[in-house]
């Protein structure tokens, strides 16, 4: 067969094969993935949640309960307990991380010497693992051998040792601090790249019409950085669940379920008591509080952007 | 007149000196946990252990280290394996999922197509669901394919988990490189795949990199899958060797230390090496819509 016939067939083929659009091909991969690992599973899961399944038991997968599961949930006392608890610890990290990351981030850029390391350090609890996070609070905060109560002590603030893990009111507030430590870093450094994005003039106009201080921040400087601190939302949002890992080593929920969260007590039915299904129906609640989560914030992103955009 | 200038200076002295100080208790505080684990890592378990507190250590040395690679038996533990599983697991999930978030990545910055934006969504949600609770059908399903405590298993949850936002940021990179430059290539007879690798690539190159280390620090730090989906030290990954330091009521603090500073040093110096692109990856998208 010469050349140009082979090219002839294969224009033939190309034509006759209907082409797929150049996105839906590049996209391809990325669905395929998230289709096998994802989507496929989690409808696996939203299906069991509709059964008695359990590990020990798998004829049971199959025996169709309709919505037993979450009748049951909405009767659980405990389950809600840990939701309210979860929303709760989210809200206030939330707000505090944001805070804090706007307060660092300040202060980072009206620093006139050792930006550069200023930045680094800024980034440095980033990169622990949340397990490593958690592991390395619950032993700062050991009643007995903790830097936390070593330093109170020496310092004669309380004389006995403060039962920081083991009293629930307590434990929640070593949390709090644990993911903040491990989180406060992210809004810090998106919200120092708006400050540093930001066009010099309007601050300069602002001044000379003769803004205050905290007029020139309200009215110039926080529009401006924003959609920045929204990115930032965006992304904690995106893994909210991190506290998981935090939570599980630093208390695994205890004492007495006082710190239980969705994610240990998802873990906890599924794993320990080998309630699959009713883990499942479990794990949907939390999966749809991550959701609104994050399409809160992501309208809210679209949002600012839009606003930015059009006064630009 | 000159009272209210002294005054003034005076004023501006001390908010200097507040913020100086606020810095560095901020920073302080930023790095006393990691500091904390460093030195308890080097310190005898006696000290670690004393009452009252020994502030300043006596004696610093490398036993925890020394007593970790000695191997199993001899108070160690099966770091080195644990070392292995996550490097091959967290490089291999990288390489992949910056495969498919380049595609991905590539048609979200130069396409217009229907959905559009719901697909971005979308993508992004998938990423929202917590490991926790992926861990449930992930766990049934692969007990089923016989892919528990395989790198295998392990290597697609986290090349799933790592795609949504590669995606992102990559996308983030492209957005930056001008159209122009890729249609002046292909205007110069460049086919379109030649003036991605040639002109668009380069230029995203050093933002693709650092989409990497990020796929790679979050593989190598994930937790909650990777202790359910792994059993032995097949595949266990250090986040999950950690709990070995664990007994029902004692841990061994400074075992644990010296892991976590194992653990944290790949860690630490990869992220130096981004952290410039990664933020600017993140926010391209943000001021340009």
């Amino acid at each position: 067969m010469s050349a140009t016939a082979r090219e002839e067939i294969l224009e033939q083929r190309s034509i006759r094969l209907p082409r797929l659009p150049a996105p839906v091909l590049l996209l391809m991969p990325a669905i395929v993935v998230l289709a096998a690992v994802v989507i496929v599973p989690l409808c696996l899961s939203l299906y069991s949640s509709f059964t008695p399944f359990r590990l020990t038991k798998p004829e049971t997968f199959f025996v169709f309960i309709g919505l037993r599961n979450y009748a049951n949930l909405l009767a659980d006392w405990d389950f809600w307990a840990a939701f309210g608890r979860t929303v709760l610890l989210l809200t206030v990290a939330l707000n505090l991380e944001m805070l804090l990351g706007l307060g660092l981030a300040l202060m980072v850029e009206k620093a006139t010497r050792g930006q550069r390391i200023l930045r680094t350090l800024l980034m440095f609890p980033m990169m622990f693992s949340p397990i490593l996070v958690g592991f390395q609070f619950k032993f700062m905060f050991n009643d007995n051998i903790g830097l936390v109560n070593n330093a109170l002590q020496a310092l004669g603030i309380t004389g006995t040792a403060i039962p920081w893990l083991i009293e629930g009111h307590l434990a929640f507030i070593a949390i709090l601090v644990a993911e903040i430590w491990s989180a406060t870093a992210v809004f810090a450094i998106l919200i120092l790249a708006g400050l540093l994005a930001m066009p010099k003039e309007p601050l300069e106009a602002a001044r000379v019409d003769g803004c205050t201080p905290w007029q020139t921040f309200r009215y110039v400087t926080w529009p401006f950085i924003m959609p920045f601190a929204y990115i930032a939302m965006t992304i904690r949002s995106l893994d909210v669940a991190r506290a998981y890992d935090i939570v599980k080593i630093m208390t695994d929920g205890g004492p007495a379920k006082r710190t239980e969260l969705l994610w240990t007590l998802i873990s906890r039915t599924a794993y320990s008591d080998a309630k699959m299904g009713l883990a499942n129906a479990m794990a949907y609640v939390s999966i749809l509080l991550s959701i609104l989560f994050t399409v809160y914030f992501f309208r809210k992103l679209a949002a600012a952007r839009t606003q930015i955009g059009a006064e630009w | 007149m000159r009272d209210e200038n002294a005054s003034h200076r005076l004023k501006r002295r001390l908010l200097k000196l507040a913020h100086a100080a606020g810095l560095f208790a901020a920073m302080t505080i930023i790095c006393m946990p990691g500091l904390w684990i460093v030195l308890s890592s080097l310190r005898p378990t006696v000290e670690i252990m004393a009452k009252p507190p020994a502030w300043i250590p006596q004696e610093l040395s490398l036993d925890a280290y020394v007593a970790m690679f000695s191997g199993v038996g001899k108070g160690g533990i099966p770091v080195l394996e644990y070392f292995r599983n996550s490097l091959i697991i967290s490089v291999t999930s990288t390489v992949v999922a910056i495969a498919v978030g380049m595609a991905g990545g590539y048609a979200f910055a130069r396409y217009r197509f229907r959905g559009k934006s719901g697909l971005f969504l979308g993508l992004m949600l998938t990423r929202t669901v917590p490991g926790i609770a992926l861990s449930l059908p992930l766990f049934f399903v692969y007990a089923r394919l016989g892919i528990i405590d395989t790198h295998f298993g392990l290597i697609m949850a986290y090349v799933a988990l790592n795609v949504p936002f590669t995606i992102w940021l990559i996308d983030g990179f492209f957005r930056q490189v001008p159209k122009d430059l890729a249609e002046a290539a292909q205007i110069d007879g460049c086919t379109r795949w030649q003036a991605f690798w040639q002109v668009e690539f380069p230029l995203a190159g050093p933002g693709i990199a650092s989409a990497g280390i990020f796929a790679f620090l979050t593989s190598w730090n994930e937790f909650a899958l990777a202790s359910q989906l792994t059993r032995s030290v097949n595949s266990k990954t250090l986040p999950v060797g950690l709990l070995d330091y664990t007994a029902e009521f004692t841990i061994d603090w400074r075992g644990m230390c010296a892991l976590a500073v194992v653990m944290i040093i790949p860690a630490l110096t990869l992220t130096f090496i981004v952290q410039k692109h990664l933020v600017s990856g993140l926010t391209s998208g943000a001021v340009k819509g």
